[in-house]
């Protein structure tokens, strides 16, 4: 990167760590920081939107809806994360390979499972194999997406559900007896109202969500903990930039950047969690009132 | 209309087709000089001078892509690559579920390196790559098997004294006994395993094994493969 980095044999102490922090591998190692930080904000929407539809069936007076939402809430919390990740995301691939393959080559004569193997016909093929590296990581980015969403969405529809069931029977009497439709009692009433019973355990689910961005690595998406283990190896001068094994040293950088997302978490969640509490006959409302009284 | 509509929704996710069949390369990125990622990021090493060679010749546009090794196998039969160009010798025991090509490279020696010379082979701990000859090897001898996912994880179970020794391909030992200045020692006892490294190709594939079969041949007629050998492995190394 810098003009005095162009032959690292000759560069030692200071100089050979800024150019040694400055390869391509580690900007790499940089940009998977916005690859974690970019699913985050991508998945806990999706998350909460899965809890929301989730938690909805779970309490619907329809029976199949009912069934559904309870289901898939207790089935997906029930199976450990590393299955479904390997179990689902393989699944997915192949579904969807499979669907285009029905789509856009209806005369191909070859049958598509052949012993162990999974072949489509090349054009069916998610992403195309001509396609960049970029686009197979992209790919392997949403499929993560969607996993995370549908796990964490289950663990959401079961607080949420919770939360639901805990908003005090007398409000949503007192609303009906104003009038007000289903749907009003619950856009105005059930949902503000549900949010501080909600959050505790939506925080927790944030900060656990937080922590299992390391199962991107097992999709073979270059997350950060995927590059701390292959910069942090001992490197021999096949490479530009020997050096011994210094896992230890990545690791703890993962460390500090965990502990950093999980501080600042806890500090906007706080915020959250008091101004959701204004009025609420819970302990932190009667706190708030007491300090403004 | 529903497969219209399915159709595109589909498509939308796949990318168009070129006009020219893309073969991918699969390997592991992590066993130098066979195939490591260099500090720019990219797929380097003996491997990748061999497979860029083998693709102009037969006449083949290659990606390269990394895949870990333990799932190196099972994603080559789900088609996320064509090829396994990753130090992978050829066993019986991987032939009944893959293809390989010819080898290119020769029968090659596994040797032990330990952090002193009068290690007991038979009877200790000795580290090795998960589903690796090397590993098999171990297990059938008697020896505690200690496995790691990645190879330089089980160098560094001998560095802080979890396993006696490793036991690996000598060409990737070599090296490191030779730059830690004298701390990592190969012992002198060394195996021939294997039959050779050769490229992994699924067993429907045969019209891609046929092509790069010949230009396997055509690399070892002109020399040019043991040259390569030579310039990666060391003027000592075995040949065709």
């Amino acid at each position: 990167m810098f003009a005095f980095c162009a032959d690292p044999s000759t560069l030692d102490g200071l100089p050979w760590l800024a150019c040694y922090l400055t390869t391509g591998k580690h900007l790499d190692f940089y940009w998977s920081f916005v690859v974690v930080l970019l699913l985050l904000a991508i998945t806990a929407p999706l998350a909460l939107g899965m809890g929301f539809l989730g938690a909805m069936a779970s309490r619907s007076p329809v029976l199949p809806l009912r069934v559904i939402g309870r289901t898939y809430t207790a089935m997906v919390r029930g199976v450990p994360d590393i299955v479904f990740f390997l179990f689902f995301v393989i699944a997915l691939d192949q579904g969807l390979e499979w669907l285009l393959h029905q789509v856009v080559c209806p005369d191909w004569d070859q049958p598509i499972r052949q012993g162990t193997e999974f072949r489509v016909c090349p054009q069916a093929k998610i992403p195309a194999s001509s396609a960049s590296a970029f686009w197979y990581q992209v790919d392997g980015f949403l499929r993560a997406v969607v996993t995370f969403a549908l796990v964490f969405g289950a663990f959401a529809a079961n607080v949420i559900f919770g939360a639901m069931q805990a908003v005090p029977k007398a409000q949503l009497e007192t609303a009906e007896a104003y009038g007000m439709s289903h749907a009003q009692v619950f856009s105005r009433i059930l949902v503000p109202q549900m949010w501080v019973f909600a959050l505790p355990g939506l925080s927790n689910l944030w900060v656990i969500l937080i922590k299992a961005t390391p199962l991107l690595f097992l999709l073979g998406v270059q997350d950060i903990v995927y590059w701390a283990r292959e910069l942090g190896g001992s490197k021999t001068s096949a490479y530009e930039y020997p050096h011994p094994d210094w896992r230890l040293w990545y690791f703890l950088g993962l460390m500090v950047f965990y502990l950093f997302a999980t501080y600042l978490s806890e500090k906007v969640l706080g915020r959250l969690t008091a101004k959701l509490s204004r009025g609420q006959a819970t302990a932190a409302g009667e706190a708030l009132r007491k300090a403004g009284a | 209309m529903k497969k219209l509509l399915l159709a595109t929704a589909l498509l939308a996710l796949g990318t168009s087709l070129a006009s020219a069949q893309t073969v991918r390369l699969g390997t592991e990125g992590a066993y130098p000089p066979y195939n490591f990622i260099n500090d720019k990021g990219e797929v380097d090493g003996f491997e990748r001078k061999v497979g860029d060679e083998l693709c102009k010749r037969a006449e083949l546009t290659c990606e390269w892509t990394t895949n870990e090794w333990d799932s190196i196998i099972p994603n080559l039969q789900s088609g996320n690559y064509d090829v396994i160009i990753a130090g992978m010798s050829i066993t019986e025991e991987r032939d009944k579920i893959i293809d390989f090509s010819d080898n290119y490279i020769p029968p090659a020696t596994s040797a032990y390196l330990a952090l002193k010379a009068d290690v007991d082979v038979k009877t200790g701990v000795i580290a090795a790559q998960v589903s690796t000859i090397q590993a098999g090897y171990v297990a059938e001898s008697g020896a505690t098997l200690l496995e790691f996912a990645t190879p330089d994880e089980t160098v560094a179970a001998v560095r802080n004294g979890e396993a006696d020794a490793v036991f690996a391909d000598k060409d990737y030992l070599a090296p490191i006994a030779a730059e830690s200045g004298g701390e990592l020692v190969l012992l002198a006892e060394e195996v021939a395993l294997g039959g050779g490294v050769g490229l992994g190709i699924r067993e429907s594939d045969t019209e891609l094994k046929g092509k790069l079969n010949a230009a396997i041949q055509s690399m070892k007629a002109d020399g040019s493969l043991n040259a390569l050998i030579k310039e990666y492995f060391g003027e000592a190394a075995l040949t065709f």
